[in-house]
């Protein structure tokens, strides 16, 4: 048998896409062997998706998460090794799971948890200070591209409070009584060694849609007055600076940000 | 005069690298010890692992084991993950980068295993390229790995150690000998353990593993996991003593994945590993010693 015949047959039997089995398929798939390469590949990607929505998993249980993760991991595999990274489409995949329909604010929890996972594995690179804000001409601010940092992720969550509950659960803090329950959003940045979450409104949510549409200061800021005419500009562009969410650019090389130390917050893992 | 020998080797026992216990293993200064990660987990683009890593390896040798090259599957290495694979290689500098005799990725798709395959001689072609496609991109030999064996396959040509001494003698490449694999593969197959090890192409050996198993719940020890979920067992370490009396001491990584310990209790089982190196290094080296003293006088004498 050809090498690539006995690999197209083992995977689809993993699969249990296999259609009526070969003899050979299926005098393989009779040894009591066979289940420890199904049971092993699918516990690698339902640990790997485990250890990516910890969230998601604190609010629906592990029973529960680890029944889901089956499902998905069956219709979206993994297509290759870096499994940190895997379980992209989750969030989407919750929002048309039927038995998630009960608890309609699951997805985008999800998504937060996703929004960590990119954050934390993003590229380096040093963020705006805010004083170099401060050095710039006044006449210049408002065409200044601020595109926002590779590590930067946000979002709006329009009818359920998902951020706020998404926080309370990754800093192991009892829900607030009562838990106002109105849409909200969340900016997640890695201005140091660990990844960092901040609430954001829906004004802050619109400036950074535009700068990373490569917007300028002066119409980024038009966008975010456009969600809420009460802006305090001033305020959230500081605010967005402290988070470490921006960065130069300018063509000249931007100042370099404190050098990037090791924090003692190991708060990943690995799924085994 | 004698070579003066170090009271132990440069590199003993080292353990699997786990960010819970990143400040543990950049501040432990054990003699000989080093640390071994998977290189897919640290393909990033940035961020605090790849920092965590370089900090690590600023204080301690660092070894790559990869998991999903998949060169056994019939079809050449993917080469964005070669070009990956490479790039952590130049900033690593790795004191050893392996892989497993085994595919995980076929047709677009990975699974989280290490898969087996007939070893046929087309096979033998097949993985033979692989290997040293790899090796040509990364500028450096790679070893593999003995994989675990649970499936009793028709269509194999070559026993397998013969099917890897004929890929070090093709490519170059060194041998992993992960002696848990040869243990419970040998009790799920029915096989003889120590055959398998005398049969086995000890001088291509560069690195040793061991880990630890558990029996299926259903079918419980006719079928043992190679689930690195547990200590080494006694088995394992009574054929581990049997493998580096014959080798000398080589590098022995302790490989515990899940229910993961503390650092203390993996350093303890680390520690067992080095005592057996440490022994394993002075007994070889009185062995050089005395052939020395017994050779002919008008070699370089030795005393």
């Amino acid at each position: 048998m050809l090498l690539s015949d006995f690999q197209d047959g083992f995977s689809q039997a993993l699969a249990g896409t296999a259609p009526a089995a070969a003899p050979w398929l299926a005098a393989l798939q009779a040894q009591p062997g066979f289940a420890v390469y199904r049971n092993t590949s699918a516990k690698g990607c339902i640990d790997a998706l485990q250890a990516s929505y910890p969230t998601v998993c604190q609010l629906v249980g592990e029973e529960w998460f680890r029944a889901a993760a089956a499902v998905f991991a069956h219709a979206q595999p993994p297509q290759n090794g870096r499994l940190m990274g895997y379980g992209a489409g989750f969030a989407d995949f919750l929002a048309g799971f039927a038995p998630a329909a009960e608890l309609p604010y699951l997805p985008a929890v999800a998504h937060l948890d996703r929004c960590w996972t990119e954050c934390h594995l993003a590229a380096d690179a040093a963020a705006l200070q805010p004083h170099w804000l401060a050095r710039q001409p006044p006449e210049a601010l408002a065409q200044l591209p601020l595109p926002p940092h590779p590590a930067a992720r946000w979002a709006w969550c329009d009818g359920h409070p998902a951020y706020a509950l998404w926080q309370h659960h990754r800093d192991g803090l009892p829900l607030p009584e009562p838990l106002e329950w109105q849409g909200d959003g969340g900016l997640l940045t890695r201005p140091d060694a660990a990844v960092t979450w901040h609430g954001i409104d829906r004004a802050g949510v619109a400036f950074m849609d535009a700068c990373a549409q490569g917007l300028p200061l002066g119409p980024a800021a038009a966008h975010a007055l456009a969600a809420d005419p009460a802006v305090d500009l001033t305020g959230l562009l500081r605010k967005l600076l402290d988070a470490g969410a921006l960065v130069s650019g300018a063509s000249s090389p931007p100042p370099l940000s404190s050098p990037y130390s090791l924090s003692s917050r190991t708060d990943f893992q690995e799924s085994p | 005069m004698a070579p003066t020998t170090p009271q132990t080797p440069r590199l003993t026992a080292g353990l699997g690298l786990k960010p819970q216990h990143y400040a543990d293993a950049l501040h432990c200064r054990a003699p000989g010890l080093w640390w071994e990660v998977h290189p897919e987990n640290y393909m990033a683009d940035g961020g605090p692992r790849m920092a965590w890593l370089q900090a690590i390896r600023a204080q301690h040798p660092v070894a790559l084991h990869g998991v999903s090259l998949s060169l056994a599957a019939d079809a050449p290495p993917d080469e964005s993950h070669l070009a990956r694979l490479a790039a952590l290689v130049q900033r690593i500098e790795p004191m050893l980068v392996s892989e497993h005799l085994a595919w995980s990725a076929w047709r677009g798709q990975y699974w989280p295993d290490l898969l087996p395959f007939p070893r046929s001689t087309a096979a033998l072609h097949r993985i033979a390229g692989n290997i040293a496609r790899t090796q040509d991109v990364l500028g450096r030999p790679i070893a593999i790995e003995n994989p675990t064996h649970y499936l009793h396959l028709d269509g194999h040509e070559w026993a397998e150690p013969e099917f890897l001494a004929e890929l070090v003698r093709r490519t170059g490449c060194a041998l992993l000998l992960d002696v848990n694999n040869v243990h419970v593969s040998a009790n799920n197959l029915g096989t003889s353990a120590e055959a398998y090890l005398d049969a086995f192409p000890l001088h291509a050996v560069a690195e040793i593993h061991l880990a630890g198993h558990h029996a299926d719940p259903v079918h419980g020890n006719a079928l043992l996991i190679d689930s690195h979920d547990a200590p080494v067992a006694p088995a394992v370490w009574a054929l581990y003593a049997r493998v580096i009396a014959r080798t000398g001491p080589l590098p022995t990584l302790i490989e515990r994945d899940d229910q993961l310990p503390g650092f203390d209790e993996l350093l303890a089982e680390r520690n067992q590993a080095h005592g057996m190196l440490t022994a394993a290094h002075a007994a070889h080296a009185a062995q050089t010693a005395k052939t020395a003293c017994g050779a002919p006088v008008e070699e370089a004498p030795c005393c």
